[in-house]
């Protein structure tokens, strides 16, 4: 069980917390965005070994963010919140 | 008799208080404090149980948690416990004990001739040779023979659920032997917060049955000064408490046994250090016919002379490769039994202890005896008569949490053991699990794990001399040596592994099943891959040991589950309203997580005539209707309508405030995710009614949307869903009942035209009025305070007896809905629908902006082509309802082949004939067209209609 920290509440227990999806994934906006480019947003995930970018909420307390951690050792290295710019996905 | 219960000693039994139990029918008497395997032992039961595979006799091996053989089904005023250790279970007045895997006893077992087929039986036996026709007709009866404790049928939960306990603290120390007491101590007198846990009943480890001074005082009154110091100044000491595992980020899981019944308790801490204290285990000696009761670890015939007054054996064999069997020769001999001491090393053996003969550079190669030991063979042919074995071959560091933190091994070929290799990060190992033989050894790696210490207590006492000789088995030795005793697997057993090429340690493992019984191979891996090792030209460590995995020894399933059973397991919600609606008759069923009246009167029987009156008298007047779980998601701020916009697939920023709009929420690959009124309470103030089971979802779709897209400044949303109740009035008579209520508003429907929304009071608390329908006739949805909804709801009823008015459940309100042709999203729709299937094709073809699943409605798979579309499905008067989830049927090249299937179907009281929705391919184009709609083998012939079946042109919303 590990221990996740939310920008708002601080250190809390992994069960507390909902995976968000891999950060990054940006949103392309349109009608007309290339089909492969929007199953790629849609579907297409790195899955990377090691150094992960993830988007986690804290259902407790509804608060989104990005947070830094390492896949096979599970070291979290940071947690921020989102900045509303559409970045995170 | 051979094994005696001596008149004085025992430290651990308290001769005051006599006990009795049976086992295996058999009446015995101990004394409190006494474990089952002691008081057997005291009482000279030998046999104690049968082995897992051939039936072999069994009897104590050790005296703790490590035991293989001693395994005893417990009950007595409690349910039976299976597999219970009779080492560590101390026995109570009253218990009955049971051997396992023998019948009808562990004396006489009807099984026991199995072992003279032990040759034509080696591993993987059953599955070469019960492949075909199929292993599933002999599994039953091999299952019956093969085993060990019994599930007991009667068992049920206890009362009280097991407690679970959250801790932090600064050190947690696992074991209370003389390493982690020192750790302990040190830690403490640092002024950190210690939890120290040891697994047995009475903490101290090894102080408790060897001897030596510490800081000038007898080790055990050292021990209990110490552990006494710790509780006294606050800190936390837990006997009876196993660390079974060790998990992310060093959250440790322990069990807490209290030995009066209670269920255990399951603790979870998190400390800022662990120690591991957790000592080693011996092992046994490879010698043919090792299995015999009476061969015993030396160091568990110690503990049973000093903590329980009993001498194993009047003619003892000490057979050792170390110097740990030293002390307990001595014991044994200054306790009266004749003690022959057998060392396999020629030289460097300490002094001999008095009244004890040595023979040393000697191994035993076999033991003698049929139902218990009865002499030793030694391998140069010498027969030494024995009724007793005691056995030292080498000590196994319990390296499990360790290891389960991912930390790694390191063998040293001096000490013939694997020792804890690079440091884990926030953990240290200490004492003999760290590879320590003697006190001070111990004393300065309890130091060492405790960086900063003061001064670490000093011992004098025995301290080890020699080395050890590694004594693992010899391949292809004469007679049948036992590697692990719990799941009979012998030397032959690895060896046959090595032939037929399972030489990975994991394969070993899974082919002879060595190490995977209860035990998790304590006693038994080290041995098993040494030999291995041996048969296959490996030194140990290129062996390698298998993964270790928690749980150390079992843990009942009851203490993780905790309070999370029965109710608690997934707990409903509740309406404010719940105690009203019983009162009024209401029977109650879960929908989507919340507890709502199904319908009102008629249990069971009755329920569908009860649920078609309240929807045939829903139409004729007028009806009331709890509403409160419907969504109430208030999203408010500057961006709030460029918001909704976006969450919506229809353009709601167009909205007027006090008005109300029907819409669809997509997901981001365009499948309807929910649909509901979105309410517009001024410029930058919205209500999402959602659905009632998808509130969470929402919500949390739209704070993503928030946080991610539009920022915290711009929108802000708060779930509002259990803050007020929504109370329905429905039918013709609507507003005639809702005029009685005197909510200050005014009714008329230019004022309040359907989807609008006005707000009132009722006595003294605001009240939101929508004008919004899920039944098809003129309705009003009254939203008050919770906590004030019940004078509301008994005016309601009271104005409503003028009208007979009729109080409906959420039966009654599918039927009503279903003939409208409204939809429930999940019911009538799946993971494909998109919201054009639906017939909502205007925001597609039209929107300009963009909003979430947008980009989905134009691939290919979402042009309309062949796709299900909702349709209502009719058949003809007088006949049964479809079956829900039946199948639309045609045949194509001789093959049946589904055009979708039924969705809702109900018996319509007001239509007088059986309504359906359905989504059917191609449907929208198909209205008037017959289908077959097939069910449990039998077709019926259904039309395809349009989805409202039920005065399609809508006048009774205004009526
Ligand atoms: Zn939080």
């Amino acid at each position: 069980m590990q221990l996740f920290h939310c920008p708002f509440c601080g250190t809390r227990d992994e069960t507390e917390f909902h995976f968000g999806g891999e950060a990054g994934n940006i949103r392309p906006d349109g009608a007309d965005v290339p089909a492969d480019r929007w199953a790629n947003y849609l579907y297409m995930r790195d899955n990377p070994k090691g150094a992960v970018r993830e988007v986690w909420v804290h259902m407790n307390c509804g608060e989104f963010f990005v947070m830094e951690r390492d896949s096979v050792g599970h070291e979290v290295v940071s947690s921020t919140s989102l900045d509303g710019a559409g970045h995170a996905r | 008799m051979t094994a005696t219960r001596l008149s004085s000693g025992g430290s651990s039994i308290d001769r005051s208080r006599p006990v009795s139990f049976s086992f295996d029918g058999r009446k015995l008497q101990g004394f409190e404090g006494d474990t089952i395997a002691s008081a057997l032992l005291a009482s000279d039961v030998a046999v104690v149980g049968r082995s897992f595979k051939y039936h072999r006799p069994r009897g104590i091996w050790g005296a703790g948690v490590e035991e293989p053989n001693a395994l005893v089904d417990v009950g007595g005023s409690v349910a039976r416990t299976p597999n219970t250790r009779a080492t560590t279970e101390l026995v109570l007045d009253g218990m009955i004990a049971k051997s396992v895997n023998a019948s009808p006893n562990a004396a006489v077992d009807r099984n026991a001739f199995i072992d003279r087929f032990s040759r034509f039986i080696p591993a993987a036996f059953y599955y070469k040779t019960f492949m075909w026709p199929d292993w599933h007709l002999f599994e039953p009866r091999i299952r019956a023979v093969a085993g060990l404790g019994e599930v007991d049928a009667r068992w049920q939960s206890p009362a009280a659920a097991a407690d679970q306990i959250n801790r932090h603290c600064d050190v947690l120390v696992v074991g209370a032997g003389p390493a982690g007491l020192a750790a302990a101590k040190l830690a403490a007198s640092a002024g950190q917060s210690v939890i120290l846990v040891d697994d047995q009943h009475e903490p101290g480890g090894s102080l408790n049955h060897r001897t030596g001074e510490i800081d000038g005082r007898p080790a055990t009154a050292w021990a209990a000064e110490t552990i006494g110091a710790l509780s006294a100044t606050g800190h936390t000491v837990l006997p009876s408490t196993t660390a079974f595992g060790i998990y992310d980020h060093n959250l440790v899981g322990l069990n807490q046994r209290h030995g009066d019944g209670r269920p255990d308790t399951l603790w979870r801490v998190r400390p800022r250090r662990i120690v591991l204290a957790t000592g080693a285990i011996e092992r046994p000696l490879p010698f043919a016919n090792n299995d015999l009761p009476g061969i015993m670890s030396a160091d568990a015939a110690l503990v049973y002379l000093r903590r329980f007054a009993v001498l194993v054996g009047r003619r003892v064999v000490v057979a050792t490769n170390n110097d740990s069997a030293y002390e307990v020769a001595r014991a044994l001999a200054e306790a009266g039994a004749d003690v022959t001491l057998v060392d396999s090393r020629k030289d460097g053996t300490p002094a001999v202890p008095e009244g004890v003969s040595l023979t040393a550079g000697r191994r035993v190669a076999a033991a003698r005896g049929k139902m218990r030991v009865e002499g030793a063979v030694l391998d140069e042919g010498t027969l030494l008569d024995a009724d007793c074995l005691v056995v030292s071959g080498g000590w196994t560091p319990t390296i499990h949490l360790f290891c389960q933190a991912r930390g790694k091994l390191a063998w040293s070929e001096a000490q013939a053991a694997f020792l804890p290799g690079d440091p884990v990060e926030g953990m240290a190992v200490a004492g003999a699990a760290a590879g320590a033989v003697s006190l001070s050894g111990v004393f300065e790696s309890a130091a060492k794990a405790m960086p900063g210490a003061t001064a670490a207590p000093r011992s004098t006492g025995v301290e080890a001399t020699g080395g050890i000789l590694a004594a693992w088995p010899i391949p292809d030795a004469r007679g049948r040596v036992w590697i692990d005793y719990q799941n009979d697997v012998t030397a032959k057993d690895v060896e046959l592994a090595a032939r037929e090429n399972f030489i990975s340690v994991e394969h070993l493992k899974r082919y002879t099943t060595l190490g995977m019984a209860t035990d998790q191979g304590k006693t038994s891996n080290l041995v098993g891959l040494a030999l291995m090792g041996a048969v296959t030209g490996r030194t140990v460590p290129e062996v390698g040991t298998t993964t270790y995995r928690p749980p150390f020894t079992p843990v009942p399933l009851a203490s993780f589950a905790g309070a999370r059973g029965g109710e608690l397991m997934s707990p409903v919600r509740r309406l404010p309203l719940e105690n009203v609606h019983r009162a009024r008759g209401a029977v109650f069923q879960e929908y989507g997580g919340w507890l709502r009246p199904a319908h009102y009167g008629g249990a069971d029987a009755d329920a569908d005539c009860a649920i078609q009156d309240e929807a045939g008298r829903a139409r004729q007047s007028v009806a009331l209707f709890d509403g409160s779980t419907l969504g109430k998601i208030e999203v408010m701020g500057p961006k709030a309508a460029e918001f909704v916009d976006f969450i919506y697939y229809n353009t709601m920023s167009t909205l007027k405030p006090g008005r109300c709009r029907y819409g669809f929420m997509l997901s981001e690959n365009g499948v309807v995710f929910d649909d509901g009124i979105l309410v517009r309470l001024d410029e930058y103030r919205f209500v999402v009614s959602c659905s009632s089971s998808h509130v969470a979802s929402v919500h949390a779709r739209l704070e993503e949307w928030r946080q991610d897209r539009f920022g915290r400044d711009a929108v802000y949303v708060h779930n509002a869903t259990s803050e007020m109740a929504t109370l329905t009035v429905s039918g013709p008579n609507a507003k005639k009942l809702l005029a009685t209520l005197g909510l200050g508003l005014s009714l008329d429907d230019a004022d309040l035209p359907h989807m609008a929304m006005a707000e009132g009071m009722f006595a003294t608390d605001p009240v939101r009025v929508a004008r919004v329908s899920f039944t098809g006739d003129r309705s009003y949805e009254v939203s008050i305070r919770a906590d004030r909804a019940e004078p509301l709801w008994a005016r309601m009823h009271e104005a409503g007896m003028a009208f007979d008015a009729v109080t409906i459940g959420l039966e009654a309100l599918m039927i009503l809905r279903a003939e409208k042709g409204y939809i429930v999203i999940g019911k009538d729709t799946d993971g494909t629908t998109l919201p054009h299937d639906l017939g909502v094709d205007g925001p597609r073809a039209k929107r300009k902006g963009e909003y979430v699943g947008r980009r989905s409605l134009f691939t290919d798979v979402a042009m309309p082509g062949n796709r299900q579309q909702l349709v209502g499905l009719a058949v003809a008067r007088g006949e049964e309802p479809l079956a829900t989830g039946a199948n639309a049927i045609s045949r194509e090249g001789g093959k049946l082949r589904s055009q979708g299937f039924v969705t809702s179907s109900y018996h319509s009281p007001t239509m007088g004939r059986p309504i359906a929705l359905g989504l059917i391919e191609r449907g929208a184009a198909r209205h008037g067209e017959a289908v077959d709609i097939q069910h449990l083998g039998m077709v019926r012939r259904a039309t395809i209609t349009g989805p409202c079946a039920f005065d399609p042109s809508g006048e009774r919303l205004n009526a």
